[in-house]
């Protein structure tokens, strides 16, 4: 059985799941629904989103560079990271000269990517997660199954048992107290904490600035208490202009929360100056790759890089709805995850992801810069075929599949082969009343009569009822009512 | 439209072909009760999407443009009882062929006369049987599957089609929602798949519930999926214990346009108290 199904599997025996995650799902599906019809005109707006960002992509080295010297204009660090690795290097080194011991994270889908916070943890360092979610996340031991409700796939009694466990709080069953513990817990951390790290929603190309969107203050704390703050943010989050950025603020809280704003919007410029109060030190943008540019590259995949992370694919997907974020088996769950990790960690098992969709297109509705997902998922299964052709140990099934398309390819290129091979599949048996359908077939059926009946052939084909058809259409017209016909 | 507009082709699809002859048969009978001649291509076979879904481009190019080829030297509009190959065919055809061949010109000339059934009748020829008063209430689920909804952009057709033959449709609880299908996912992740499945048979007894005792969709594939799976949930087989029969509109519609067609053989009441409908 492959992984994904495996992990499918799994989540299928998941009771908490099973349970929190429909509910969750729908309610965010119908929440997106409604703040978008209170837009005047949201899919111009999405239009309009969309053109700003295939603009950008189309001229990153442009806007890249335009950042870049803006930003070092303001006083912030500016570094470029080719690969995970070398982020964690560069974000090591700057921990490293500033003597941090406690980091305050925000959470952010780059540093998952690269499992930072483990990372920095393996250096002696604590990292606290600050958001609730991420928190619950992060105590748990177990990874984050959604881009903006990393901990859906927990209740309130899973949390409540957790944190009993973990902080040694009180049984409850009131959310409101749960996220009060958390905060307790996590107050004394922000004082402590030496160096904030974060993602950024948008860098402004022509400010230089940084801008984060949240809802529970923590990034607020994050970005001004400690000495340091470093940025992490994937080279696709830049937008030329300031004027650019109410277009996306309009469409990434009604899809990703569906809130008409979020409760923050930050714009951050640089490093404290000598006449204001609060800012850090020292801040750091690293300007991440790690595969992003391999996209940028095939024409046929690029706007996947449009993406602004709001999760309404995921809400909306029927494949997500179904197993939730950890059948995925990687960061990114959902559609977004199926197209954007093969191309960001291109590997065997990857290499599959865009098979577990039913390409309904219901992504594509919900994605606010109108992402044509289905099409890249169809682009990258076919990139998966020339790659498992490729291959001199193919993967399981491979054959079997290869062998099932070559079969159907002989016959649907001759009609001559297609007669023959209806009539080959009626020495099975044909429908007929009182025979039932196929309880059981073998692979790669299998997978069908697990879970539904498989229908016998129609006693006659298509081409055999017309041919009898055109015999008898000279009797009386078989629908009864024909006044103007032929 | 161009003077041989209901001067029309048949593309019956494969899984018609082998599993619901009756549903591509009635797609055609409807489309002589709305004044069109109808002719079917015996060299047709399939349009090439169970490749093109699984990511065998070349496979699918090469069934594609055979298909391509055999209609190019035809004329009039090409129709299909299905929303996912009417998909195929008129948007994912073209890009098959490289910009600027000739194949794809062809392609997109075959493309263009393309149109999924139910739209053609609607929406081109501006066709609605006339709304049968007389006609024994049948209540009706209808599913609007993915790609007719999505890809073609289907916006009731179906449903004035069956409203218009007497069908009384009873809502189906979330039905944007896909049933699972997918072609090829619903033989190689069947978990997930089943998984979908059952959200939607729960759905469809939502409507059940409310006395629908027939699903209809405009993809074969989808009632195949939909009705193997409730018939092995009900253990029993459609129509029966608790398990609604799964049907083509085209079904539905051209069994209702006779039953109609009987009746008024039998005693033909005054057309015009039917009329009158938009
Ligand atoms: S692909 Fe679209 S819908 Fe999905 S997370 Fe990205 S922006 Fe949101």
């Amino acid at each position: 059985m492959h992984p994904l199904n495996k992990r499918a599997k799994q989540a299928l025996k998941d009771p908490v799941l099973m349970r929190t995650l429909p509910e969750a799902t729908r309610r965010a599906v119908d929440k997106q629904r409604d703040r978008w019809r209170e837009l005047p005109d949201v899919d111009a707006l999405r239009d309009r989103a969309q053109e700003i960002k295939h603009h950008t992509v189309r001229h990153l080295d442009h806007y890249l560079t335009t950042f870049e010297a803006a930003a070092k204009a303001n006083g912030v660090h500016v570094h470029w990271a080719s690969t995970h690795e070398e982020a964690i290097g560069i974000i090591r080194a700057v921990l490293d000269r500033n003597d941090v011991r406690v980091v305050a994270k925000v959470k952010s889908m780059a540093t998952e990517e690269m499992a930072l916070r483990e990372r920095l943890e393996a250096t002696g360092r604590e990292v606290w997660e600050t958001d609730l979610g991420e928190f619950i996340v992060q105590i748990s031991g177990r990874p984050p199954s959604h881009i903006t409700a990393p901990a859906i796939h927990e209740d309130v009694a899973s949390i409540s048992r957790l944190f009993h466990e973990k902080l040694g709080t009180p049984q409850t069953d009131d959310p409101e107290r749960l996220a009060r513990f958390a905060r307790d817990h996590l107050r004394d951390r922000f004082h402590q904490a030496d160096c904030g790290i974060s993602g950024a929603n948008f860098l402004v190309a022509e400010t230089g600035r940084v801008v984060l969107v949240e809802n529970e203050a923590n990034i607020r704390l994050a970005t001004t208490l400690p000495r340091v703050h470093v940025v992490v943010a994937g080279i696709e989050k830049v937008v030329p202009r300031t004027s650019d950025i109410p277009v996306f603020l309009k469409l990434l809280a009604r899809s990703a929360t569906g809130q008409k704003l979020t409760a923050y919007t930050h714009e951050l410029r640089g490093p404290r100056r000598k006449d204001e109060t609060e800012g850090p030190d020292e801040m750091h943008v690293v300007l991440l790759d790690a595969g992003r540019t391999r996209i940028l590259a095939d024409e046929a995949a690029r706007d996947t890089l449009d993406c602004i992370r709001c999760g309404a694919c995921q809400n909306v997907c029927p494949v997500y709805q179904a197993v939730g974020g950890h059948a995925y088996g990687g960061v990114y769950g959902g559609p977004i995850g199926a197209i954007l990790r093969p191309q960001l960690e291109p590997d065997r098992d990857t290499r599959r992801l865009p098979y577990a969709s039913t390409l309904c297109g219901a992504c594509e509705s919900a994605c606010p810069v109108k992402i044509p997902i289905p099409d890249i998922l169809l682009h990258l299964r076919s990139r998966a075929v020339a790659s498992a052709s490729d291959e001199r140990l193919p993967r399981p099934g491979w054959i079997a599949e290869k062998a099932t398309v070559q079969a159907w390819y002989r016959s649907a290129m001759s009609p001559r082969v297609w007669r023959v091979g209806g009539k080959l599949a009626r020495l099975f048996g044909p429908a007929r009343p009182g025979r039932g359908s196929f309880h059981r077939l073998p692979p790669p059926l299998s997978g069908w009569t697990k879970h539904r009946e498989f229908p016998r052939p129609a006693p006659e084909t298509f081409h055999a009822m017309w041919d009898g058809r055109k015999k008898k259409k000279s009797a009386a017209h078989p629908i009864g009512r024909d006044e103007d016909g032929t | 439209m161009a003077d041989d507009s209901r001067q029309v082709r048949l593309f019956a699809t494969c899984l018609a072909d082998q599993f619901d002859p009756e549903a591509a048969m009635a797609a055609a009978d409807v489309l002589e009760a709305a004044g069109c001649t109808v002719a079917f291509d015996a060299e047709q076979t399939c349009c090439g999407q169970p490749a093109f879904n699984l990511g065998h481009r070349d496979e699918a190019r090469q069934v594609a443009l055979r298909h391509i080829r055999l209609y190019d030297g035809t004329t009039g509009p090409i129709i299909v009882p299905s929303g996912s190959c009417g998909s195929m065919m008129k948007v994912y055809w073209p890009t098959l062929f490289a910009a600027g061949s000739d194949e794809r010109a062809a392609a997109e000339r075959v493309a263009k006369r393309v149109e999924e059934w139910s739209r053609f009748l609607v929406r081109d020829l501006g066709w609605l049987p006339e709304r049968d008063a007389e006609a024994p209430e049948r209540r009706v689920a209808y599913h609007p599957a993915c790609h007719g909804l999505r890809v073609l952009g289907l916006d009731g057709e179906a449903e004035r089609l069956l409203a218009a033959t007497g069908h009384r449709l009873v809502p189906l609880p979330r039905a944007d929602n896909c049933c699972g299908f997918g072609g090829g996912f619903s033989v190689e992740m069947p978990e997930m798949s089943g998984k979908i499945l059952e959200d939607k048979l729960d759905c469809v007894e939502g409507a059940t519930a409310s006395g629908a005792g027939t699903v209809a969709a405009l993809d074969i594939g989808c009632l195949m999926h939909m009705r193997g799976g409730h018939e092995r949930r009900t253990g029993t087989t459609e129509g029966h214990g608790g398990c609604p029969a799964y049907r083509h509109v085209a079904v539905l519609v051209r069994d209702a346009l006779r039953a109609r067609g009987e009746r008024s053989d039998v005693a033909p009441g005054p057309r015009e108290s039917a009329a009158g409908e938009p």
